[in-house]
């Protein structure tokens, strides 16, 4: 028994029954890694939302797959979507009420990003020849494959919206095409939560309800941003209005996944993810706050917040990609909230179908 | 709870006839894999045969020091894979396992190959499993797969429609439509499918489809020597696990249980499902799987709702200020 010393659970005698979770609250031998690992790590200093759960798994090893895409590429297609997305809306307000500079900085700020997002999603195909075949199908099953047709519609809209605004020809084509993309922008901005959401991923899946929001607030403070950086000081007051808007849902609604999530939203305050959330809040609320107080007098404060609001757009959705990532990799986030559906379901007399898992 | 956007039973729930829904007419009754792991002699056989046939590449020779698991999990290149678990029995009559092994004969099969137990009644295991603390060492072995989900998040989420449900009610890669995507990869609640990193296209077990397509059994459960790998109808193998959950019980195997079995599962029931003897987790399967996709209309609920949040959030910032200017307006227009 050569391989026995990388197996053996330390000095723990028998198997303590692993359901009976309270007397197996410790750490002990069997904690550090080696073999079937039993018990989660600690991190220091931070706050654990539940008590160290115990949990077994095969060597430590992740339950499920944690996705190969690159943050860049896919945590920048979040970000640029919600900027393009929600930026149109703002374009379509400002072509309305006569901020035409703001109007036409927005609709080129939304196409370029959109540009930019769909080139993101193309490089981190694993075959980028076969990017068509996102159109051999309408699926929707699969929001990737939703997301694929709505950027084939708002694309164009957007890239019309933006070209007839630049110059100046066809502006009764170019008002519908503001229109339309006004229209599909909001679902741009928002069918990427979905996208994360509908995974195995604890981090993403649990907070699926959330999600959707929480990229509504961040669309939304990027495109303000961006509005605060290209409009001149006179045009500012709406944006600086949504920004304020955006903070003021992004913090209510990181709290709500941070309830929703139980022990897994560690994994939103730990490691890569906590640093990068905790930025993106700070750095959306001083914008927030910065803009709305200066950014009618001050263009360089302006378009400073704008920066701040746009950085911390990019923070969140980092943020949330990395805390996927990190939930993914660990199989406790796994096993403990699964074991706990599980165990919810034998102890409630009315189970059957009805499954109340909340991850 | 979700909404009827695409019907229940499409997304999660009580499916009988997968292929029959996604359009097979008049399919062959499904079939899958019964594993039985009290079986297993980890003899890997089962690995070989799925290399050999599927003719998948090498993937990386490393020791992993995790018993005699050198192939550690299922992915790309590793359709079958089978785990080594090395834990101490409880002392007899403990909490949990008053007794493992035993002296059981099953048809065909002499002895079970169940870990001894300390008073000496398990069989075959015993030689050299003494150093430390003597004979109170099993070893659990289970060859792992994919479990060709009634009802499959890989299948639903993949944009390409390169995933797709056989005939058979297995579901398969057709790699020549997969772009690589990788939204299969974070999708499956069991972590099976991924993508190769040479070739950037998802791979994973097809039950070894060209040899259903033939009237062959799949290459892993040929290979296996101790019909631990039992393939067959998928109604005939669920009664047969029965059978043989009721016989290891009989013998006091006390621990042994069915996994991925029951139809109204969070995935509608495994295609290819297990007889374990410890908790899931410890195989390293999850203990309650969901397809993700059952909350999928509640997601898409919320995406709507989000989305005209941000409008109209957008839409009140443009107000506010604009009534603000109105009402300015106003009091300048009544001083005058
Ligand atoms: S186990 Fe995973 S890869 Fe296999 S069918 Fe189910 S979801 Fe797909
Ligand atoms: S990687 Fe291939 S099989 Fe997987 S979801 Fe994408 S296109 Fe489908
Ligand atoms: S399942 Fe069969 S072939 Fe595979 S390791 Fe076990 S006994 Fe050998």
């Amino acid at each position: 028994m050569n391989g026995s010393d990388v197996t053996r659970e330390g000095s723990e005698g028998g198997r303590p029954g692993r359901a009976a979770a309270p007397e197996m609250l410790r750490g002990g031998p069997g904690a550090d890694g080696r073999g079937r690992r039993k018990g989660g790590k600690r991190g220091r200093g931070e706050q654990l939302m539940a008590p160290p759960a115990e949990f077994e798994s095969y060597y430590g090893r992740p339950v499920v797959k944690a996705p190969a895409w690159r943050a860049r590429d896919i945590a920048g297609y979040f970000f640029l979507g919600g900027l393009a997305g929600a930026g149109s809306v703002l374009a379509a307000g400002a072509h309305a009420t006569g901020r035409t500079t703001t109007a036409t900085a927005m609709k080129v700020s939304s196409v370029v990003a959109v540009s930019l997002s769909t080139a993101a999603l193309v490089n981190d195909l694993g075959r980028p020849g076969r990017f068509a075949n996102m159109l051999r199908v309408v699926k929707p099953t699969s929001p990737m494959s939703v997301g694929s047709w709505l950027l084939a519609a708002y694309g164009p809209a957007a890239g019309a919206a933006a070209a007839s605004a630049v110059t100046g020809r066809l502006p009764r084509a170019g008002a519908v095409a503001t229109g339309t993309a006004a229209l599909l922008g909001p679902a741009v901005a928002t069918y990427t939560a979905v996208l994360a959401a509908d995974t195995a991923v604890p981090a993403w899946h649990g907070a699926h309800r959330e999600l959707p929001y929480l990229f509504a607030a961040s669309a939304t403070a990027a495109a303000s941003g961006m509005a605060l950086v290209v409009a001149p000081v006179r045009e500012t007051a709406p944006a600086r209005c949504a920004a304020v808007l955006a903070a003021a849902a992004d913090e209510a609604v990181t709290k709500a996944v941070e309830r929703r999530l139980g022990m897994v939203a560690e994994t939103w305050h730990q490691g890569r993810a906590g640093t990068l959330l905790r930025t993106a809040r700070t750095l959306t609320a001083a914008g927030a706050a910065v803009g709305a107080v200066f950014a009618g007098r001050s263009r360089t404060l302006a378009a400073a917040s704008g920066l701040a609001l746009l950085a911390g757009s990019a923070c969140t959705r980092f943020g949330v990609f990395a805390a996927g990532i990190a939930s993914a990799e660990d199989p406790k986030y796994t096993v403990v909230p699964q074991r706990a559906a599980k165990e919810a379901r034998r102890t409630t007399p009315t189970h059957s179908a009805e499954r109340t898992q909340p991850t | 709870m979700t909404d009827h956007l695409l019907g229940d039973h499409l997304l999660s729930g009580i499916e009988p006839g997968p292929a029959r829904d996604a359009g097979h007419s008049g399919a062959p009754p499904r079939t899958g894999f019964f594993t039985d792991t009290s079986v297993c002699i980890g003899c890997k056989a089962c690995e070989v045969a799925c290399k050999e046939w599927n003719a998948l590449p090498e993937d990386g020779l490393s020791l992993s020091g995790m018993s005699y698991d050198n192939t550690q999990g299922l992915g790309a290149s590793t359709w079958r894979h089978v785990a080594f678990i090395e834990q101490e029995v409880p002392a007899r009559g403990g909490p949990g396992a008053p007794a493992r092994g035993g002296p059981l004969t099953a048809e065909g099969r002499t002895q079970l190959p169940l870990a001894e137990t300390s008073d000496g009644t398990g069989g075959g295991l015993d030689e050299g499993t003494g150093g430390g603390t003597g004979g109170d060492l099993r070893w659990l072995m289970a060859s792992d797969v994919c479990k060709h989900c009634t009802h499959a998040a890989c299948l639903d989420v993949c944009p390409t429609g390169s995933l797709f449900r056989t005939e058979f009610g297995t579901v398969v890669v057709q790699e020549d439509i997969c772009n690589g995507c990788g939204y299969c990869v974070p999708a499956c609640p069991y972590g099976v499918i991924e993508q190769r990193p040479s070739d950037g296209r998802a791979f994973k077990c097809t039950m070894c489809y060209d040899r259903l397509g033939a009237g062959q059994e799949p290459a892993c459960a040929k290979a296996c020597p101790t019909e631990s790998i039992q393939y067959g109808p998928l109604d005939e193998l669920r009664e047969r696990a029965a059978l043989r959950v009721d016989q290891l019980h009989a013998a006091g195997v006390t621990d042994a249980r069915l996994y991925g079995h029951e139809p109204d599962d969070g995935v509608g029931g495994d295609g290819a499902f297990f007889l374990l003897l410890d908790e899931p987790e410890v195989y390293g399967l999850p203990p309650d799987p969901v397809v993700t996709t059952r909350d999928l209309p509640a997601m898409w609920k919320h995406a709507g709702t989000a989305a005209l949040t941000l409008a109209g959030g957008i839409a009140l910032a443009f107000a506010g200020p604009a009534l603000r200017q109105l009402g300015a307006a106003t009091v300048r227009r009544g001083r005058r």
